[in-house]
């Protein structure tokens, strides 16, 4: 436990420094997402979705990536696109795979640093106010998991956080 | 078996090209159903299998197989589709079906089925009989006509990407669900809509059960009763996710309780051999009438509440 949240402390500051030359006006948001390396006897890693939700409906404000094993000779994974329930629900089921500047392969164990630029997809037309970052992510003979993050579009703002309890570690999200 | 026992185990028997099978010692808790293995699937190679039979408990095959060759399914389209891989084992059936299209496919079976008596040249005659059978050998016009209308329907829905409607429109025959939410959007402490019509109108006040499968690991059956308004629809909860087996009966007017009711087949009407109407040996008296009109429907069908 200690291990991680330093390994994420060191994530953000390393965050921190990069997009200190960020045009003031064009916010990024930046998200660290810790993918938990687990002891288990058949272990695959997850897909991934990171997506916006708007906190008081709770529909989907927008997709930010999508983490899945497209090379997978099975229907190309489409086929478990589906076991992140929450988001096709609301916003997966809507899309064409492989979608541009959206998919992206599963990653292995340990942080992912992320920056997704304000002026493109999602981001780009998103209206100022406040909003769930939402990370899930489901395994293989694994389980399920979504961890909610608030933050606030349209001005920088504080890192926030959250943790996972068994299929992600801690999400931190900041507007910078 | 009393008659209307018999009824109620034709409207929740399973149906065969419009010819409704009553099984052996049917009683209402038999219960017929199709459970898919998913309701909700991705990508442009998706199938889904299918388990089909009547139980007694939802949803373990403890009784029947249901017959396959009455098995229909209407694509995302709603143009008629196909099951693939049918087999039949003792207690249950199964069967793929290819979603080769995105959007809501329905997998249903559905009869029309007639009871009729009436006069023709002084002499009392019966008829029982698919809906279609009944326009043909029943004369138009005929001298004090009674019929009893019956008409059962059993479906499941599976999605393949993005959901859609153009499965879902009702015939206009019988019980039937014109859904709100579409049937595989349910998701469990979501509210969801569901709207019932009889014969394409509204089914105003109608008991609506649900019953979720897993019955043997829970202490009662955990059943959910809930009832239309006048415009036919019901708002409903279900409070935890898995499948749920969905039921609603009409009956009104003459349910054959009157003189003559007792019908056609004698002791063992409706229950006999394959088709279900006596059987080619069954005792039978001279014909009596209906004592009047009467319509009995029923629907029933598998939803999953997703989880949230």
């Amino acid at each position: 436990m200690k291990r991680s949240i330093s390994l994420l402390t060191f994530a953000g500051a390393a965050i921190g420094v990069s997009g200190a030359g960020a045009p003031a006006l064009a916010a990024d948001l930046n998200v660290t997402v810790e993918v938990p390396k687990l002891t288990v006897a058949e272990y695959h890693k997850p897909y991934v979705s990171i997506w916006i939700e708007n906190p008081a409906d709770s529909t989907a404000a927008g997709t930010l990536a999508v983490w899945y094993d497209a090379d997978n000779k099975e229907d190309h994974g489409a086929k478990w696109l589906k076991d992140m329930r929450q988001w096709w629900r609301k916003a997966g089921r809507e899309m064409t795979f492989p979608a541009d500047g959206i998919s992206g392969a599963t990653r292995a164990p340990g942080p992912q640093k992320l920056v997704f630029a304000g002026a493109k997809g999602a981001l780009k037309g998103l209206k100022p106010g406040q909003y769930n970052l939402v990370v899930e992510a489901a395994r293989e003979v694994g389980g399920h998991e979504a961890v909610r993050v608030p933050f606030t579009w349209g001005k920088p703002g504080k890192p926030a956080s959250a943790k996972g309890a068994s299929e992600l570690g801690a999400v931190t999200v900041s507007v910078k | 078996m009393t008659f209307k026992k018999r009824l109620l185990a034709v409207a929740g028997s399973l149906a065969i090209g419009g010819v409704v099978l009553a099984s052996p010692m049917a009683a209402s808790a038999h219960r017929g159903w199709m459970l898919p293995a998913f309701t909700t699937l991705s990508g442009d190679g998706a199938w889904v299998t299918v388990d089909a039979a009547v139980s007694n408990e939802l949803f373990y095959p403890d009784h029947r197989p249901m017959r396959t060759d009455g098995i229909q399914v209407l694509g995302p389209d709603g143009a008629a589709d196909k099951i693939q891989n049918a087999s039949t084992g003792q207690f249950r059936s199964t069967f793929d079906v290819q979603l080769t299209k995105p959007g809501t496919y329905k997998i249903f079976t559905a009869s029309n089925s007639v009871m009729a008596s009436y006069t023709e040249n002084g002499e009392v005659k019966r008829f029982r009989g698919s809906a279609e059978d009944f326009a043909k050998q029943v004369p138009a016009g005929a001298a004090d006509l009674k019929t009893i209308r019956m008409a059962s329907r059993n479906e499941t829905f599976v999605t393949r990407d993005k959901p859609s409607a153009g499965a879902l429109a009702p015939t206009g025959k019988g019980l039937e669900l014109d859904p709100v939410t579409n049937p595989t959007d349910v998701v469990a402490t979501e509210p969801a809509t569901f709207r019932f019509v009889l014969d394409g109108k509204p089914a105003a006040d109608l008991d609506v059960t649900f019953i979720p499968g897993g019955a043997r690991w829970r202490a009662s059956p955990g059943e959910i009763k809930v009832k239309t308004g006048a415009d036919g629809a019901v708002k409903f909860t279900l409070p935890e996710a898995g499948m749920y087996w969905v039921n609603a009966t009409v009956r009104s007017g003459e349910t054959g309780r009157g003189p003559g009711g007792p019908g056609m087949g004698g002791p063992n009407g409706g229950q006999g051999g394959p088709g279900g109407q006596g059987g080619p040996g069954a005792p039978q008296g001279p014909a009596q009438p209906l004592a009047g009109n009467g319509q009995s429907a029923s629907y029933t069908a598998v939803i999953e509440a997703q989880r949230p």
